[in-house]
């Protein structure tokens, strides 16, 4: 019956398009589209994805900096690796080694973005209020983020120096005892997550305030009205009000520190163990020395892509599921 | 037919040209003759010296040299030393923006040039001069498969540097000649003046000396063998770790090498395991003001009763791409002729490669003086193109050890497998 109804509106049949034809006709009508979007697509192919295609190539072979081809000055090399297919990703899946940094580089991940986010709303929900001095606050608030990672992480490990460090001698003029704060793994880890916290803060912050500039204060004041608690109002008019950001920043959040290499490789440099090693500290320390590996490096940025695409998809859907249900 | 000729004659006109602009532009095989004065041109220098200590020394000389050949210049870029290997190599491999001549570690020298990236130095002006005159151990490390790559620049090894006044207060009147001594020796120092027997350092090549100590070494290329997990290597990984426990202070080990030599320069320790090229900054520390207080004697001996640490130093390199290749060998021959390594020796207290520049006036400096006879007991490290590689998955497998989350042999084991994975066809035993 409804597909009766359906077929009756159909305008009178004709014949379906081939193909060709209907692309020629797609051209006809839209080239004027087609030639502004061109530029873009050859930047993306050239920038994007002729290197993502080489370096999925790469990872199926046993490429590597001695048997690829080079021309130096005098001495020209000829190219010797082969293909391998998923060697590599075999090697890397079987070896446990892979799977304790994958696990470390998870709770690190949920860690550092939990609190970067929840410290980064707490800070701007108290800097959009009227106080005294709040540009100097803000200005303030912004230095982290401001000064570059390498600096900070450089002052950040003489500070937490357990010899030399200004935390111990304060400690140790207080008659207190001084701590190792970077001996044990344990203790590593916590420093790390503390060090790309503090850089971590500002830029939520910031993204916080301009969301809360947005919500309608009119929300505020008929909440107050129905006699709303400052935190029914914040759980009722602020969270969902801040949603569409937290949202955003969470995803971006998630994907820089996944791969957050300088916070931990210039903290911990070379003459720590590995225990506080994510993914791309871990691939650079294995294969970032010596003759390098290409296939190797190429085959654990593949796996990198692959955990945080199907990070971004999964969180995508619950993010509109959320939105389709509020 | 006819056309045939004419390709062939154009195939011999082209290869004619190409290997006439080989020559003229490299002059290479021949540029040990001709007249040094008419090379001209720019070129790049990378020199991975202490920017502040040690390159006043070589910026002098280049001076020298641009004096001299006043239709060269040359572009000094100062490169942190951690920093060169990749620096060089990314350079190198894409060939844009690498150096015409570098200083590089000699454990470098085998991997570069196994990859194509130097220029050979046989019967160039590079080496022209007198080569015999070399010290063995840095003359061997500049030779791949038989061919030079590298002029010796500098040599080092690492020897055992002490504080003389706090043995004297400790009322001990030798350094320790055996690890086992060195343990006894700093539990009575503690006791006497309160100062640690030594700061170990945890990183890998400084545990070389252990190794060797023992009769150990990393790997065995002539049997394509990884040694590093055979009993000696463990024992030395297990007398390493003693002499943590019972004789260092507790090594911070993100800041290990500053924090090493902070406390040895303010006198908190009283023996370091280090090289020649840390005396410039000791001397600056308080403990040294007077500089007749620091002593050096040889590594201590292992269970084998035998003392022997690596030998280390710098080369200059030519680059194989670069395009001034006579004016570089000029540059290469300067930098590494007697002269210029006495003079860089007078200031910098490193220790020449040439025998013939350990001059009277050199081997009065202290440090020179100290480290001259350590140096015949020195070895070259194992020639694998991949040494430099192996010193990594060892130092995080040292660390453990001496953290003590792991033993000895699982220590062992760890670097072993690592290595397996950076040396195709070898085998572990």
């Amino acid at each position: 019956m409804a597909a009766d109804a359906l077929s009756a509106t159909r305008p009178p049949a004709s014949r379906p398009a081939s193909p060709l034809r209907r692309l020629r006709r797609a051209l006809d009508r839209h080239w004027y589209g087609w030639a502004m979007v061109l530029p873009v697509v050859i930047v993306m192919a050239v920038l994007v994805l002729y290197p993502l295609g080489k370096g999925i190539y790469y990872s199926l072979t046993d490429a590597n900096e001695s048997n690829v081809a080079r021309h130096i000055g005098m001495n020209h090399i000829p190219a010797t690796y082969h293909m391998v297919w998923f060697k590599n990703y075999a090697d890397i899946l079987s070896d446990g080694y892979f799977w304790g940094r994958l696990v470390w580089t998870v709770v690190w991940t949920v860690c550092c973005v939990t609190l970067q986010v929840s410290l980064g709303m707490a800070l701007a929900v108290m800097l959009n209020r009227r106080v005294r001095g709040r540009a100097v606050y803000r200005a303030l608030l912004i230095v982290p983020w401001a000064v570059p990672a390498f600096v900070s992480v450089f002052a950040w490990r003489l500070m937490l120096n357990s010899q030399y460090g200004v935390f111990n001698s304060v400690l140790t003029h207080l008659g207190l005892p001084a701590q190792d704060w970077l001996g044990s793994p344990t203790a590593m880890k916590v420093a790390v997550v503390i060090v790309n916290v503090w850089i971590g803060i500002p830029f939520n912050m910031v993204a916080m305030l301009g969301g809360l500039q947005a919500i309608p204060r009119e929300l505020y004041e008929a909440a107050e009205m129905d006699g709303a608690s400052p935190w029914q109002r914040f759980t009722g008019v602020t969270l969902p009000g801040l949603r569409p950001v937290t949202a955003t920043v969470v995803m971006l959040g998630t994907i820089w520190t996944f791969n957050q290499f300088p916070v931990i490789w210039l903290m911990l440099g070379q003459t720590t163990d590995d225990s506080a090693d994510i993914l791309v500290t871990a691939a650079y320390r294995l294969i970032g020395s010596g003759v390098s590996d290409y296939a190797g490096a190429a085959a654990y940025g593949v796996l990198i892509l692959a955990v945080l695409l199907a990070f971004s998809t999964y969180y995508r859907k619950q993010i509109n599921r959320g939105e389709a249900v509020s | 037919m006819q056309r045939r000729i004419a390709a062939s004659a154009l195939a011999v006109a082209i290869a004619l040209a190409a290997s006439a602009c080989g020559s003229s532009g490299g002059g290479h095989g021949q540029s040990a003759s001709g007249d040094p004065s008419a090379i001209a041109g720019t070129i790049t220098y990378w020199d991975t010296s202490d920017a502040t200590a040690e390159a006043p020394a070589y910026q002098a000389l280049i001076k020298q040299f641009e004096a001299k050949y006043p239709k060269i210049h040359v572009n000094y870029v100062n490169v942190p030393f951690a920093n060169v290997e990749q620096k060089f190599k990314t350079a190198a491999q894409s060939g844009k923006g690498a150096p015409d001549v570098m200083r590089a570690d000699v454990g470098l020298v085998d991997e570069y040039a196994t990859l194509g990236y130097l220029a050979p130095l046989d019967g160039t002006r590079a080496v022209a001069d007198t080569p015999a005159d070399f010290l063995k151990g840095p003359e061997q490390t500049a030779k791949v498969n038989g061919k030079t790559y590298g002029v010796p620049s500098v040599t080092d090894t690492l020897g055992l540097l002490y504080n003389k006044a706090l043995f004297k207060k400790a009322g001990i009147a030798a350094p320790p000649k055996t690890w086992q001594e060195l343990i006894s020796d700093s539990a009575v120092i503690k006791q006497k003046t309160g100062a640690y027997g030594t700061y170990l350092n945890p990183d890998s090549y400084f545990l070389l000396p252990f190794l060797y100590g023992e009769g150990a070494d990393m790997v065995d290329p002539a049997s394509k063998k990884i040694t590093i997990s055979r009993p000696q290597a463990v024992a030395a990984l297990a007398e390493a770790k003693k002499v943590y426990d019972t004789s260092s202070m507790k090594v911070d080990f993100a800041n290990a090498y500053d924090n090493m030599q902070t406390a040895f320069k303010t006198g908190k320790v009283a023996m370091l395991v280090q090289g020649p090229w840390s005396t410039a900054d000791d001397f600056t520390g308080s403990a040294f003001a007077d500089k007749s207080n620091l002593g050096i004697a040889p590594v201590p001996a292992g269970s084998t009763g035998h003392a022997s640490a690596p030998t280390g130093g710098h080369d200059l390199v030519v680059y194989a791409g670069s395009g001034q290749l006579a004016a570089s060998e000029l540059f290469t021959e300067f930098m590494t002729s007697t002269a210029a390594e006495q003079q860089i020796a007078l200031k910098n207290g490193t220790l020449p490669a040439r025998s013939s520049a350990y001059t009277a006036k050199v081997l009065a400096d202290p440090s020179i003086a100290g480290f001259r006879p350590v140096l015949d007991t020195a070895r070259p490290r194992a020639q694998v193109a991949q040494v430099g590689s192996l010193f990594t998955p060892l130092a995080t497998a040292y660390i453990k050890v001496l953290q003590g989350t792991e033993t000895p042999q699982q220590g062992a084991d760890d670097a072993a497998k690592g290595f397996k994975s950076l040396l195709p066809g070898y085998s572990v035993g």
